[in-house]
């Protein structure tokens, strides 16, 4: 998907995970991955740079289908579907 | 037909192979210095986002990291005192590896560590504990340091084991540290 796709999808669940680095973002993704359903679609908002390189290789790990990412001021968007 | 044999010993084997090594991690944690044990709990705790069992075997100077400052122990002997004196008390006492700088360093790390949302050594082990990660904790080395069980952190999944325990699980782990 585009980002500008992106900016305009819907998503089921937003975790904020920019007050926390290493492996904080990581830790958050996968607790609030446990409580949404398969197909459903889930933002992660940080500003940890290794975040970027860390989701979509856990996600392929995990079985979940990566999106792509959005930049925002200051943090970034990584949007994921459940697998 | 020996085809279909072969075939079966080869399906048998791989069934052993998948039991062999589990999705685990086991991390020998010697080191008692902050550095190094950040890098262990960040790892230990990273791993459970992967659905991974981890298992941490604390010896030798790692030990500090588990005690509790609060914790008062008595009827040691004079060396246990003395080694009881000299190492660490907890979590928030261990120091850099390098450039500690009778403490500045250290302290610098750790207001870098605040500024940056860094979790520090005290939160991971409560989060650790939140994730199930276990603490293995060493006896032998506990004994010669005169290190007591009234004097280690309350942890919900905490053992005390020898090195049989360790080879035990680090066989079944796919990855396996020495920090």
């Amino acid at each position: 998907m585009t980002p500008e796709e992106l900016k305009d999808l819907q998503v089921d669940k937003t975790v904020d995970a920019r007050g926390t680095a290493c492996p904080g973002p990581l830790l958050e993704a996968k607790k609030a991955m446990g409580t949404i359903d398969p197909g459903q679609v889930m933002e992660v908002l940080s500003s940890d740079e290794g975040t970027k390189k860390d989701l979509p290789k856990w996600c392929t790990k995990k079985g979940h289908d990566f999106m792509g990412i959005v930049e925002e001021p200051g943090y970034f968007k990584v949007f994921m579907k459940k697998g | 037909m020996d085809i279909e044999k072969k075939i079966k010993e080869l399906e048998s084997q791989i069934a052993e192979l998948k039991e062999s090594t589990k999705d685990k991690l086991s991390i020998v944690v010697f080191s008692g210095d902050l550095d190094k044990l950040l890098a262990a709990m960040i790892i230990a705790t990273g791993a459970t986002a992967y659905d991974m069992e981890v298992d941490l075997f604390f010896t030798f100077w790692g030990l500090s990291a588990l005690r509790d400052a609060k914790k008062k122990v008595k009827g040691k002997n004079f060396i246990s005192k003395m080694f009881g004196i000299m190492l660490p008390k907890g979590s928030k006492k261990v120091k850099l590896s390098k450039m500690n700088m009778a403490g500045i360093g250290t302290a610098m790390l750790k207001s870098l560590m605040k500024k940056k949302n860094v979790a520090s050594l005290d939160e991971m082990f409560k989060t650790a504990g939140e994730l199930g990660v276990r603490i293995n904790v060493c006896e032998m080395s506990m004994d010669l340091m005169g290190i007591k069980r009234e004097e280690i952190i309350d942890y919900p999944y905490l053992n005390y084991v020898g090195v049989g325990s360790y080879l035990s699980d680090a066989q079944e782990s796919k990855i396996q540290l020495f920090i």
